[in-house]
């Protein structure tokens, strides 16, 4: 079990980083959604995996989950989704002003931002 | 007064003048006029104190573990320093009050003269020399919004520029020598530091620590081969310059010196250095002064020549030369103050600074005459003017200093110093005063009201105090220079006197008077020689090394960061792999202490969906709604995963927040390509698929291992899972943490999510009232809209489901604490069903529903959040301290009350207002002008009953 758990890890991972490498904003966005993925299950996985015993105190019951990556992880899923729509507004802002969504700026376009130099 | 008091008030009255700006000019100067005045009696009551030799102390701690404290002192040093900055900044407040024009912003101006006032006393009561850095820059800061007040100035805002660049780098020096210094006495308080002159003459680091502070003294204090700031910065407003760049702000760097005089002083480096860059300073100072004629640009340079003055004499490390220094400090800011306020005078009246147009004044001008006068020939060395005094007692010192192994070196220097400084001093007056009446001045000039030239005036009363009657100056120029010296020398026996007898100093000082006298009268000769003689330009000098650091920071600037983001993206992955790899390789492995828990069919079944969705998203990514649909999949097994590894609440997030971001997702690909083109070639897809496979490797690996190993030390979690009914009144340990025992966390992750959505909506403010508005409005869809836009099925549905769907949410709310659910989950339910009503309904039935505006809902959510963590402050506990109890309410079972709930109620707040506002900023977007959104929630005939659209159709 702990071996599927680290390669999906790994394939969440791979798959994200290659997408996340692509040109255009919208492959870049699943690429990050991806590695959000990816890194949630990571980090809930450092509570080590543990099979039917939820963190939900019971009379009786001794073994629980470690509830801290939970919490953690909790939020971080919700704060993600924050950022997933700002990098989503700012994608679609970008393509509505200018009608590309390459990721990258145009080759030698770089200093030419119309600041001075003084 | 308590020092605190002293050093805060200037701050604190710094925001009155703007304040009182609109009640007229003279309350404005009357409230700054008042705050100094407060002040300044402030510091008098400290007077008694300071000298019967006490040193008066107030500190508190601020930052303990970095020996950081706000702690003050005031010794006899910090008094003269703070009762010339003080007791001058009054004299220039009245002055500026009449100097500045009508159109001239007077309650911005004396703001930031406050502001710099503050600072500047706030370096001299300094204890703790952190805080010594942190009002140094303040000074720079102030000074840098004082030069560039007149904006609409280039040479203003030049020669603002180009003074914050030189002190700042030098304060940047400082803080670096500063903190060498703190490292070797082990303190960074100047009591300690100033005890600990051997321990740091001794040390290794004592030569970069003296450079590096002297480097900041130095450009402070405009010295060789800083100078060339001080002249550009006389663009500021006459008061300023008076004030700052003669009597206070270029003398920091020499009470700096001064300061540091017991335990930096006395060694080979410091007599070499300092004694050397005052004494060309002082030479080049006065030679260039004379030639100027700028009356500002004379007298900065003037300034420029005594600082050097100063330097040397501390520069030569011995008890006489301090005290000489102290007095000339004393000596040069009065006489110069005055000269500076008559300069402003003149070119007030005459509208003109420029020498070579005045001359003649001493009929139209009689009081400034007599001011500028006797302030110059002070400046010059005349007797019975306080001048005088201290040049004799430097030539003194001068004569009995030996520099690289001359005797006569240095007071050959001082003499040719001191010569030309006759020399300008005697052509300000000739040439500005004297000579016949012209009548070609750019305006008729006249004296000005007494509010002008009484400061100067009571200025003047004191050169000739002083210069009459030294011995009334002696006690106290003698009780600060035993604080400058501390414990390294006694105070010199020498009396204050005019006449010494027929001493060396005598003859040398007679010299530099003939020779001044000598050189006014051959002036014309010599400006031809000056000005035929080639000579170096600073500032073009400056301008130029400015633009070439400039250019070689913007091309290696350029080279890094081409715009580039997917090759940060792939050197950023590479990095944290290479890292990675070196960690691994490099520490030590313990053995497994996990054994694997068995999977059976339902997990495995879980893996092959997650890996065949992500797999097929990578490969069909280009198809961009498939790939939304497979990274549903992906997410729903994440979720799925959550269920099976025992943490229901995460599993709820994640699935609720999975259908919020596809919706999101969905909205924007409205508007966004359909496809992703292929564009780059095999070579770069088979570098990317490299990359990204060492990075899933790499965390596969990581993952595996940490899960096949115990955490070495016990968690923390013990903790929560053992306190969390006790003291957090519920079983849900994973909401208590959230609500409770990290609720700080939580406090500041809702206020983050309001920030990400207001955000979003202003971005689309911004896009709607932009170009891009026309093009929203007028697009064509790429592609055919569905026949019925309000399935009537889902209409009712949805309608249906909603009050379900919200008593869902509000039973999830309730529940969290003691079972799976709470804040976040049930907002993002409760938005979901709003979702749902938009998306089946349409926007604007749905938005002429809704009574509360998203910002709102967002803001109420984090004010009752944070109102509730103030609440526990009531019971004197500290914030978010949360309470609860039992309650009974008869046909009821009995219940819990916890403050914990009205926290989750605000997160529950913010979730539903940010999720909300996100969606709804996106939808937006797509209102379509000619397409009328309908009112009509059915697609029955929208036509029916709709006058609008009917006439529209016919």
């Amino acid at each position: 079990m702990e071996f599927l758990v680290a390669s999906a890890i790994g394939v969440l991972t791979a798959g994200g980083i290659y997408l996340m490498l692509r040109l255009r904003t919208f492959p870049v966005i699943l690429g990050i959604s991806l590695l959000t993925y990816a890194v949630n299950v990571f980090l809930f996985a450092s509570g080590r995996l543990t099979v039917g015993a939820p963190p939900i105190l019971q009379k009786g019951v001794e073994t629980y989950t470690d509830p801290l990556p939970q919490a953690l992880v909790l939020t971080a899923i919700v704060i993600s989704f924050g950022m997933t729509a700002v990098v989503v507004m700012i994608a679609l802002g970008a393509y509505l002003g200018s009608d590309d969504d390459h990721v990258d700026d145009p080759a030698g376009s770089a200093g030419s931002d119309g600041r001075d130099a003084t | 007064m308590s020092l605190f008091l002293i050093v805060a008030l200037p701050f604190l009255g710094a925001l009155l003048p703007g304040l009182m700006n609109s009640a007229g000019r003279q309350a404005c100067a009357g409230i700054t006029f008042t705050v100094s005045l407060a002040a300044f009696i402030g510091l008098l009551t400290n007077a008694p104190a300071v000298f019967s030799g006490e040193v008066v102390q107030a500190g508190v701690d601020w930052l303990p573990a970095l020996g950081m404290n706000f702690t003050l002192m005031l010794d006899g040093l910090g008094f003269f320093f703070a009762l010339l900055i003080l007791g001058i900044g009054l004299l220039i407040i009245t002055y500026g009050r009449f100097y500045l024009s009508r159109e001239d912003n007077m309650g911005e101006f004396f703001t930031y003269l406050l502001l710099f006032q503050g600072a500047m006393v706030g370096i001299v009561l300094s204890d703790n020399i952190l805080l010594l850095l942190v009002f140094w820059e303040l000074t720079s800061l102030s000074s840098f919004l004082l030069i560039g007040y007149w904006k609409h100035l280039p040479e203003g805002r030049q020669g603002a520029r180009m003074a914050l660049t030189v002190t700042g780098m030098g304060g940047l020096a400082m803080v670096g020598g500063m903190l060498i210094l703190g490292q070797i006495a082990g303190s960074y308080d100047l009591s300690v530091i100033l005890q600990n002159r051997e321990l740091i003459q001794e040390s290794p680091l004592y030569l970069p620590a003296l450079l590096l502070i002297l480097l900041g003294c130095f450009t402070k204090s405009a010295q060789f081969p800083f100078h060339f700031w001080l002249p550009h910065a006389m663009a500021a407003p006459t008061p300023v310059s008076a004030y700052l760049h003669s009597a206070t702000m270029v003398k920091a760097g020499i009470f700096l010196m001064a300061r540091m005089w017991p335990v930096l002083s006395g060694t080979p480096e410091w007599f070499g250095i300092v004694t050397t860059a005052g004494l060309v300073t002082m030479v080049l100072g006065a030679v260039i002064a004379v030639f100027k004629h700028d009356l500002k640009a004379l007298l900065a340079f003037s300034t420029v020549s005594h600082l050097g003055l100063i330097t040397m004499l501390l520069g030569t490390g011995t008890a006489f030369g301090a005290m000489a220094a102290v007095f000339h400090i004393l000596n040069h800011a009065t006489f110069k103050a005055a000269l500076f306020m008559s300069a402003g005078i003149v070119d007030h009246e005459a509208h003109t600074r420029d020498i070579r147009r005045l001359g003649g004044l001493r009929h139209l001008m009689p009081i400034t005459f007599v001011i500028a006068t006797i302030a110059a020939l002070s400046m010059a060395g005349i007797p019975l003017l306080n001048g005088f005094l201290s040049k004799e007692m430097m030539l003194e010192e001068a004569h009995h200093t030996v520099l690289f192994g001359s005797h006569w070196l240095v007071p050959a220097l001082a003499v040719v110093g001191s010569l030309f400084s006759a020399a300008y001093s005697f052509r300000l007056i000739a040439h500005t005063f004297l000579g016949p009446k012209r009548n070609d001045y750019p305006a008729t000039p006249h004296d000005p009201g007494p509010g002008m030239w009484l400061p100067p005036a009571i200025l003047v009363v004191l050169v000739v105090v002083i210069g009459v009657a030294p011995f009334l100056a002696e006690p106290f120029v003698k009780m600060v220079t035993a604080s400058v010296l501390g414990d390294a020398a006694a105070v010199p026996k020498a009396y204050f006197k005019i006449w010494h007898g027929l001493v060396p100093a005598l003859f040398m000082s007679m010299a530099a008077v003939a020779g001044g006298l000598l050189l006014l009268a051959a002036f014309r000769p010599a400006l031809r020689f000056w000005d035929a003689a080639p000579r170096p330009e600073a500032k073009t000098i400056f301008e130029a090394l400015i633009a070439s650091v400039v250019a070689a920071a913007q091309g290696f600037t350029h080279r890094l960061h081409n715009g580039a983001f997917s090759r940060y993206g792939a050197i950023m992955a590479v990095t944290v792999i290479a890292a990675g790899y070196f960690a691994w390789t490099t520490g030590t492995v313990g053995a497994a202490t996990r054994e694997m828990q068995p999977a059976g069919p339902v997990p495995i079944a879980g893996w092959v969906m997650l890996v065949a969705a992500t797999s097929a998203l990578v490969f069909q990514h280009r198809n961009r709604l498939l790939s939304l649909i497979l990274i549903g999949i992906a997410g729903l097994m994440v979720s799925v995963g959550f269920v099976f590894f025992s943490a229901p609440d995460l599993a709820m997030t994640q699935i609720t927040v999975e259908v919020v971001t596809i919706i999101l997702l969905l909205l924007a690909l409205n508007f966004l390509p359909n496809h992703t083109p292929v564009e780059s070639d095999v070579l770069r897809r088979t570098r990317d698929a490299v990359v990204a496979l060492a990075g899933g490797l790499a965390t596969m690996a990581l993952s595996f291992h940490y899960l096949m190993r115990d955490a070495i030390t016990t968690p923390i979690s013990e903790f929560h899972l053992a306190n969390s009914y006790k003291g957090g009144g519920g079983t849900n340990v994973v909401n208590v943490i959230l609500v409770d025992f990290r609720g700080f966390d939580t406090y500041g992750e809702i206020i983050v999510l309001g920030i990400a959505a207001l955000l979003i909506y202003a971005l689309t403010e911004t896009l709607l009232s932009g170009p891009v508005r026309a093009r929203l409005l007028n697009r064509k869809p790429d592609k055919p809209l569905a026949g019925d836009m309000h399935p009537t099925m889902m209409v009712v549905l949805t309608r249906v489901i909603m009050p379900v769907v919200l008593m869902v949410g509000f039973y999830i709310f309730l529940r969290g604490h003691n079972e799976p659910g709470g804040g976040f989950i049930a907002g993002l339910v409760v938005s979901i069903a709003v979702v749902m009503q938009y998306m089946a309904s349409g926007f604007s039935w749905t938005s002429a529903r809704l009574k509360y505006p998203y910002h709102g809902v967002i803001g109420a959510g984090v004010l009752i959040a944070g109102l509730t963590g103030i609440g526990s402050w009531f019971v004197a506990k500290p914030f978010l301290t949360s309470d609860f109890t039992y309650v009974r309410i008869p046909p009821f079972q009995e219940f819990e009350l916890a403050t914990a709930a009205l926290f989750d109620l605000g997160v529950f707040l913010a979730v539903v207002g940010a999720v909300m506002l996100s969606l709804e900023s996106f939808s937006r977007l797509a209102r379509r002008a000619h397409v009328r959104d309908s009112e009509h929630p059915m697609d029955i005939d929208p036509s029916r009953d709709d006058p609008d659209t009917a006439e529209g159709r016919a």
